[in-house]
């Protein structure tokens, strides 16, 4: 440990891309929120052409910044107390994706346990029953709002239970990927790998056919209120973490086809699999609460 | 001393950097980058202070004369925002570029272009925010808390860009964070143990945990609001089963959490002041990290405290009025272990000291008012009144800018390499001293009287205070001038030079390093024992 502290920190030289990240991101911020008022109030504009043109430029810099750093890592750049900021930066930057869903769960919560059974006049709120949504009754999944909206509920059989099941297995199978790198088995950490890429997208392949039957077979849409908002956006959002953890899991795929990551040099891989990992808790954790209870 | 400081001084030359513009944009250094977040901060603490001006030009007399109300709501709502996320917040985060790794004896940050990235960002997203006043129909008015339905079924078409400029603003602040921490975890000079850690370390080593957990709620709260204004949903909107109560549980979550992220810092820089000018030891270290500590876990469970009034059920009013009080007792030991720190010291009153001497005293008043606000059945009569408004300037402005000023005064000769302007300094005190109670003290009569927050007009009997009140914030509007000029100077390298130790009580690394401090520090770490 103590001889250790005494290597000497790689601390780079100046570099391009976070300051092209930084352009990415005001031209992303400007381009959203102009795109968002223009596409949902049918204005004229060119939010969509400048958020565009943001998600290239930010295309490049990831491509830009992450070649900067596989040279300088092969090249033998890093120390091994380089290697532990990056992976100790890694969870703490999954603990805020976790913060980010908590949001979303405490909204699901609080309508489902408090607002929900307020508005149908539980506690003190007999009056609010009464004088401003008169007849509505509590239920989860609300299939009826108080304002009148009816949908169907998404069940938890079918679909989500295989996806469900697919998931899980592709967290197995990125264990087993690893495993493999560990042990220097490079045709096993393919074979698994690819897996593991093959399962992620026959998730996102079947999450689209869910939205899809919502839609319409069960008229469960964004807008039917709160049970179909916390469904779109937490299964949304994860369905977005999923399109990344596999974007990542194909980046991993050909660095490894190249020959990259050893049992001591591996933290990208190790990255992507913690993100794996913990987009797989972040489902069983939806499962539960949004399907199935 | 300053003839050993003179030959390290010396060293220097083999700092190769390159000149002019591309220095601070492509910078991974964290002396530059802590630069930049400071100039940052000031010049955002200039402009939401200037809206500041507006808003008391406005109230310096009753009926509405200057400002259009919808022009009022939006200046309330943009220096609400701009002091809290461009001001107060990266001005700590860049004390905390400069002095952590100084501080611990690390080369650099843990992630140096990560470090440059999330400077970078922070001014387009202020860009956004600040140019979204200048379109049709005017920018962000809703109040700084963004409250449903104001933000959602009433706000104009700006709140799309409001949105994404705090997402912005969010990833900024959560990758400083997560900088500070691996930082801290991870590079620390050998010997260096957790309890041999400088304070200012430990408060910001709890302030990004903090960052870190409740920055991504306040993204996920405002994607609420952009899907509730423009996708249809109806997370705060009973008819589709939401609430807008809910949506400031949710503001509030990372709300509160947020005001120790503002004040936790300014507690660390007090902790190493205090005791360099009362050539002391900090009285009571270790219960100083435990206060600390605890402050942070409490502040997850009191947020409901800024709602007593929306009709929660009485046992949710009681708890969380109980455990606000609680966050009294660590705050406490702080207070009492600064002015046991002072006890008996041979204390000398430079600039540093003075202000953290306003600081304790001033805070602690806001501390008072806030244990006041505390009380639920008090409250009913205190919400939204300029009571409240007293209350969080007296720990903001008194609390974490009166701290920050603090800070750039005794770390100033560190980065710069001169004294400041003594005479200047002492100007920039005792007005901004005696403008500052002036400005704030009297709202706090006018709130208990009854006089709401954030509208532009008032009943006659508020005339004669809001008039004192006005003048008080022209004045110190006005005396940060000379703190301008002041910075503009030694940053100009004009002053008498500085030592290597600067404050003749002051201990700790970031004071062995010559002054100005070098390009590159401890690239091998110094041994701590």
């Amino acid at each position: 440990m103590s001889e250790q502290q005494y290597e000497k920190y790689y601390v780079p030289e100046q570099s391009v891309w976070p300051i092209v990240g930084a352009v990415a991101l005001f031209l992303i911020a400007v381009g959203a929120g102009n795109f968002v008022v223009e596409s949902t109030k049918g204005k004229e504009g060119y939010g969509g052409w400048i958020l565009t043109a943001g998600l290239v430029v930010l295309l490049v810099m990831l491509i830009g910044w992450f070649r900067d750093q596989i040279e300088e890592s092969m090249a033998g750049k890093y120390s091994a107390q380089l290697g532990r900021s990056y992976r100790q930066g890694m969870s703490w930057f999954i603990f805020s994706e976790i913060m980010f869903f908590a949001a979303f769960f405490g909204a699901l919560f609080y309508t489902r346990m408090i607002a929900v059974p307020w508005l149908a006049g539980e506690s003190n709120n007999a009056m609010t029953n009464e004088v401003l949504w008169p007849g509505f009754e509590a239920m989860w999944p609300l299939t009826q709002t108080p304002g009148g909206t009816t949908t169907q509920a998404m069940g938890w059989m079918g679909l989500p239970l295989v996806n469900t099941a697919i998931l899980l297995i592709s967290s197995v199978t990125a264990h087993f990927a690893h495993v493999a790198l560990e042990e220097g088995k490079r045709a096993r950490l393919k074979l698994f790998l690819g897996i593991t890429i093959v399962l992620g997208l026959i998730f996102l392949f079947l999450q689209v056919e869910e939205y899809v039957h919502a839609y319409r077979d069960l008229g469960l849409m964004l807008t039917s209120g709160v049970y179909g908002n916390t469904f779109f956006m937490l299964t949304g959002f994860h369905g977005l973490h999923v399109t990344l953890g596999t974007l990542m899991l194909i980046i991993m795929f050909f660095r490894v086809l190249k020959g990259h990551f050893d049992k001591e040099n591996q933290f990208a891989f190790q990255a992507t699999s913690w993100y794996w990992h913990f987009v797989d808790v972040v489902w069983v954790i939806l499962f539960v609460f949004v399907y199935i209870i | 001393m300053s003839s050993v400081a003179d030959d390290l001084h010396h060293d220097e030359h083999h700092d190769h950097k390159p000149a002019g513009i591309m220095r601070w944009l492509l910078t991974t250094n964290h002396k530059d980058i802590g630069t930049l977040y400071l100039w940052f901060a000031f010049i955002m603490f200039l402009v939401g202070g200037a809206m500041a001006m507006v808003i008391r030009a406005e109230l310096f007399q009753p009926g509405l004369q200057i400002v259009e109300p919808n022009f009022f709501n939006q200046m309330t709502t943009v220096h609400g925002l701009i002091m809290v996320f461009g001001a107060v917040m990266p001005a700590f985060t860049g004390l905390a570029n400069w002095m952590v790794p100084l501080m611990i004896g690390a080369p650099d940050m843990a992630l140096p272009r990560m470090n440059n990235w999330s400077f970078w960002i922070l001014p387009g997203a202020f860009l956004i925010l600040l140019s979204s006043l200048f379109l049709e129909g005017g920018g962000p008015n809703f109040g700084w808390t963004f409250y449903a339905p104001l933000s959602t079924t009433f706000s104009n078409d700006s709140t799309a860009l409001f949105v994404f400029s705090v997402h912005i603003m969010g990833i900024s602040s959560i990758m400083g964070a997560i900088n500070v921490i691996v930082t801290i975890f991870n590079m620390r000079a050998p010997g260096m143990t957790w309890m041999k850690m400088p304070m200012f370390v430990w408060t910001w080593l709890i302030t990004a945990f903090l960052l870190i957990a409740v920055m991504p709620v306040l993204a996920g709260a405002v994607t609420m609001v952009l899907t509730d204004k423009y996708f249809g949903t109806s997370f705060f909107d009973a008819a589709g089963g939401g609430d807008p109560v809910m949506f400031q549980h949710i503001f509030w979550f990372f709300g509160h959490p947020e005001v120790y992220i503002m004040i936790l810092p300014a507690f660390g820089i007090i902790s190493h002041i205090v005791p360099t000018f009362s050539r002391k030891r900090l009285f009571g270290y270790s219960s100083m990290v435990y206060a600390t500590a605890s402050i942070a876990l409490l502040s997850f469970i009191v947020w409901a405290h800024h709602m007593f009034t929306t009709g929660m059920p009485l046992f949710a009013e009681m708890f969380f009025m109980f455990a606000t009080m609680l966050i009294s007792v660590p705050t406490g030991v702080k207070v009492f272990n600064w002015v046991a720190t002072m006890w008996r010291g041979s204390i000398s009153y430079e600039m540093p000291m003075m202000f953290a001497l306003a600081f304790i005293v001033l805070f602690t008043i806001g501390g008072f008012s806030g244990l006041m606000l505390a009380i639920t059945p008090v409250d009913f009569q205190y919400h939204d009144t300029y009571f409240v408004v007293a209350h969080f300037h007296y720990v903001l402005v008194t609390g974490a800018v009166f701290s920050i000023m603090a800070a750039v005064y005794y770390w100033l000769p560190k980065w710069c390499g001169k004294m400041y302007d003594v005479t200047l300094a002492k100007w920039h005190f005792w007005c901004s001293m005696i403008s500052v109670n002036l400005l704030f003290f009297p709202m706090h009569f006018v709130g208990l009287a009854g006089m709401p927050r954030r509208i532009p007009d008032y009943a006659l009997q508020f005339a004669d205070f809001n008039k004192w009140i006005s003048i008080g914030g022209f004045a110190f509007g006005l005396s940060q001038l000379i703190f301008l000029a002041l910075v503009i100077k030694a940053s100009r390298k004009i002053g008498e030079p500085a030592t290597a130790q600067v404050w003749d009580g002051a201990e700790g690394l970031e004071w062995e390093v010559p002054s100005p401090a070098p390009y590159h520090t401890f690239e091998t770490p110094p041994e701590v024992k």
